[in-house]
């Protein structure tokens, strides 16, 4: 008797934030509105069915998210009965902080690493479900599922524990904490999959649409608002775009794509030949980037 | 990545097709230089698709780190860390994925150099399948040895030799078949399961996804099409039930589920089971599911993650066991008890040194313990025994364990999912090894000695409280606290003597006592027992039950045995009661002082 891969894996998942709930005192499950989440928070619902998730679920806000992701937000913890916590760094929005004007690196670091990292302490959690999975990026190939913390949220991959079956060690000391990658396993495809086989409400802005675009950097922007200026020589075009990935808009490249429904999404994705990251500025500062980032405490 | 797909195709059929894909987990482990990156790096990009941007960072990395003059070099697809990319070694085990039409798979993909033990068993034990990577130049090595030990130690039954760079022999037949009886022989001695060869080159990707030009002598399957058709270890209708329970659900007071992954076995709604470690049986009433996910389940298979309710309100609660029950192969007996030997990997700098107390977990127990001996140190590159009484980073032994509570576990070899253990240093907090509980021998000598912590099988209740006469009238009656007194020491140290003495000093003063003599039980209710040290605990155990029973009838009872062993008299402490509890060493004690000191604890 076998179970399917994808049985498997939402086994292993369930199992994870289960042992999470039991493990902990403190449990926060970060919810960031995409697809990686939508799943994330779906197999939450239904490990702890009839109850709810036994913790509580925090959105650190940069303020330049697109709409479409904030109602998607509201309707979707509306629909499900939960209620979300919302952080944002009060501090950055008093200095103005702006992936526009700031650059993304320091917007990120400002807006997200030390936004979660306010968050964090200020809910003194012990433990932070997300949903990143192995297969986005080089650096987090070799990430645990419990992945460990020090006192000031730091990732140190030399000092990671070695996770052996499904015999997790969540022990920890004063102000440890630990991260939870529960889709670890997940492949891009994998997540789209999931979500296509429980038909899923997913942020419009995945599929194609006629939207407000401007080519900057050899990116697609959508203009989400007023904020956004145009430069010289610049001018706001009507695409049929989507997004592979979501994130702050200014920093999220969009595709031309023709994809309106998810079984044409799928078919783009299995067809494409650059990865889902390829579209986010972040990763491309430098080069091992997102071990750095994950180093200060980046997600 | 994912299965090769083209224009044209139906999304919906080939979404059937992946949907029903099943799983392989398989590690590869090899160093560097044998070409495993270069390997991986291949069945990657010729199976799936790298992506683009993903291959124009690898390009522009080869240029700088590569050991290709330039050219695309693949291994780089695999190296992940920064750090390790300028170090030329991988220090930690990564994880890749890619699925063909067949089945998806996931690496583990095990690094050689340093840490090859810890980082090999930590890959080992999540997977079905172990690739190791064989330099045809070189043929079997230690390492190889190696490797295909830590496989076998783990439960892995398919070993592949991945026969790598026979481009630099040749593509010769005769040395891929000399290298291929090498390692057969290697695997039948370690009792490898299924071990097989392939002549590869990673480099030209020969015999890798697709067969080669150069090797018309091979018959077998390349690489991949052996990953896609070896048969995936199932549950068999044999397996049995096992369901180490994580958490309990309970949103309503009539709503009680016990949540958990059934790592062995299934379960249907109605089957009689047990939890261990207390043995309460009950029957499974429901397996509930959400209606919007298709409402309860009639039965279900390992490894799902289940909500269980039971038809009684039994005290079950993390930690605890539920396995089959009611006879048949499902309901085979797990065992309970406090210790057990198990093979450990230690992972960690600091030396593990017999008698160390640590935090054990189990299943989904974690508990106190300490590792009462290390008994012996397996030489990895020989496969022999060495008597060691330390593990140092990177050792495997088999060690003694003993847990503060009662455990219910199978022996590694029948269910993993409850026969591996880790163990974690309890000040800082690390994993500091991982271990598989033995079976078979080894174990035999230590379940006589088990029967201390064995639970018994039927009686679930006791029928404390049922008698209408209560302690405190017996004390009063008999004008005693009743007292469990024993007399210990080698044959000859006067403890017969000094026993029937004491009861003769009781009996004087109006006490009610009784002696039980060890030689008095083997002409009995112990004639089964020899003079072993497991033997002669278990006669001490027999005494104490007895002893236990007569104290609670307010009887003072005087045991007098040799009883040498120091863990079994502190078990008789416990069973019998500290507060009831006497012991003297009458090599050491004069009979006048026992006598003197019993008639002092007798009025409390």
């Amino acid at each position: 008797m076998h179970l399917t891969h994808l049985d498997e894996l939402e086994a292993e998942a369930i199992h994870i934030l289960r042992e999470t709930a039991a493990s902990f005192e403190r449990p926060v499950l970060m919810y960031s509105i995409g697809k990686d989440s939508t799943v994330l928070l779906h197999l939450a619902m239904k490990a702890f069915w009839p109850a709810k998730p036994p913790f509580r679920l925090l959105h650190v806000d940069t303020t330049w998210k697109f709409r479409e992701m904030i109602a998607f937000r509201d309707e979707t913890m509306r629909r499900l009965g939960l209620t979300i916590s919302v952080h944002i760094n009060q501090e950055g929005v008093r200095q103005g902080i702006s992936p526009i004007t700031h650059g993304s690196k320091v917007h990120t670091d400002i807006m997200k690493t030390q936004a979660l990292r306010q968050a964090l302490e200020a809910g003194h959690h012990d433990a932070a479900i997300g949903g990143a999975r192995r297969d986005e990026e080089k650096s987090r190939a070799k990430e645990r599922i419990f992945s460990f913390r020090d006192r000031n949220h730091r990732w140190d991959p030399k000092s990671q524990r070695p996770e052996l079956w499904n015999l997790y060690n969540t022990r920890l000391g004063e102000r440890e904490s630990i991260r939870v990658f529960p889709l670890s396993n997940w492949t891009e495809l994998d997540v789209w999959i999931y979500i296509h086989r429980h038909q899923l409400p997913v942020v419009p802005l995945y599929l194609a649409k006629d939207r407000p675009v401007v080519e900057r950097g050899g990116m697609l922007i959508m203009k989400d608002d007023d904020r956004l200026v145009l430069a010289a020589g610049e001018k706001v075009e009507t695409r049929r775009v989507r997004f592979r990935t979501l994130g702050c808009y200014p920093l999220s490249g969009a595709i031309e794509s023709d994809a309106d429904t998810l079984e044409k999404v799928i078919e783009e994705m299995l067809l494409a030949r650059t990865s889902e990251r390829q579209g986010r500025l972040i990763d491309h500062d430098q080069s091992g980037s997102m071990e750095e980032k994950k180093r200060e405490g980046y997600f | 990545m994912s299965a090769p797909f083209s224009k044209g195709q139906s999304v919906s059929e080939y979404l059937e097709r992946y949907e029903s894909n099943d799983l392989l987990r398989f590690l590869t482990c090899g160093s560097v230089d044998d070409g495993k990156s270069t390997l991986i790096g291949r069945l990657l990009h010729d199976s799936g698709r790298i992506y683009e941007d993903h291959l124009r960072a690898i390009e522009a990395a080869s240029r700088v780190h590569g050991t290709r003059g330039g050219e695309i070099d693949l291994a780089l697809v695999v190296d992940g860390l920064k750090a390790e990319q300028e170090q030329g070694i991988t220090i930690d085990v990564a994880w890749r994925y890619f699925a063909t039409a067949k089945r998806s798979f996931i690496i583990a993909d095990c690094p050689g150099h340093e840490q090859y033990t810890r980082n090999m068993a930590t890959g080992a034990s999540h997977c079905q399948l172990a690739i190791t990577l064989i330099d045809a130049r070189h043929g079997v090595s230690r390492q190889t040895r190696r490797h295909a030990t830590i496989a076998s130690l783990l439960g892995i039954r398919h070993v592949v030799a991945a026969v790598n760079k026979m481009d630099l022999v040749g593509w010769s037949q005769e040395r891929f078949r000399e290298i291929e009886r090498d390692f057969l022989e290697v695997c039948r001695k370690i009792g490898v399961g299924d071990p097989a060869a392939i002549p590869v080159s990673a480099l030209t990707g020969e015999n890798v996804v697709t067969r080669g030009a150069n090797t018309p002598w091979y018959s077998g399957s390349p690489l991949l099409e052996l990953l896609e058709s070896i048969p995936v270890e199932g549950q068999s209708a044999e397996s049995p039930f096992r369901l180490p329970v994580q958490y309990v659900i309970r949103p309503t007071p009539d709503f009680r589920g016990f949540a958990g992954s059934i790592v062995s076995g299934s379960v249907k709604v109605g089957d009689r089971v047990r939890v261990l470690p207390r043995g309460v049986e009950t029957r499974v009433r429901r397996l509930a599911r959400s209606e919007e996910d298709g409402g309860d389940l009639v039965i279900a298979h390992a490894p799902s993650s289940v909500l269980v309710m039971l038809e009684d309100e039994v005290d079950c609660s993390r930690g605890d066991l539920i396995v089959g029950g009611g006879g048949g192969a499902k309901a085979a007996e797990a065992i309970v008890a406090h210790s057990f030997e198990a093979d450990l990997v230690w992972m960690v700098e600091a030396p593990l040194m017999s008698g160390a107390e640590v935090l054990l977990r189990q299943g989904t127990r974690t508990t106190n313990a300490r590792v009462v001996r290390v008994k012996h140190r397996v030489d990895v590159d020989t496969l022999e025994s060495h008597v060691a009484d330390t593990l140092a980073l990177n050792d495997i032994g088999r060690v003694e364990i003993e847990a503060e509570v009662p455990l219910a576990f199978d022996p590694y070899a029948s269910v993993q999912g409850t026969g591996a253990i880790i163990v974690i240093d309890r000040l800082t907090n690390a994993t500091a090894g991982a271990g598989m509980i033995r079976t078979g021998d080894a174990l035999d000598p230590h379940t006589k000695r088990a029967h201390w912590e064995t639970m018994p099988v039927a009686t679930l209740d006791a029928p404390h409280g049922r008698s209408l006469v209560s302690g405190k009238e017996r004390e009063a009656r008999w004008r005693q606290r009743p007292l469990s007194v024993l007399l210990f020491g080698k044959p000859g140290s006067g403890k017969t003597t000094a026993a029937f003495a004491l009861e003769r000093a009781l009996w004087d003063l109006g006490h009610a006592a009784i002696v039980l003599d060890g030689q008095m039980l083997r002409a009995g209710l112990s004639r089964d027992l020899s003079f072993t040290d497991e033997d002669r605990s278990e006669n001490l155990r027999r005494a104490a039950e007895i002893a236990k029973v007569l104290n609670e009838h307010g009887v003072v009872v005087i045991m007098s045995l040799v009883a040498p062993d120091p863990i079994a008299r502190e078990r008789t402490r416990q069973l019998v009661g500290e507060a009831r509890y006497l012991e003297f060493d009458c090599g050491k004690v004069a009979a006048a002082a026992v006598v003197a000191a019993v008639m002092a604890s007798l009025h409390g």
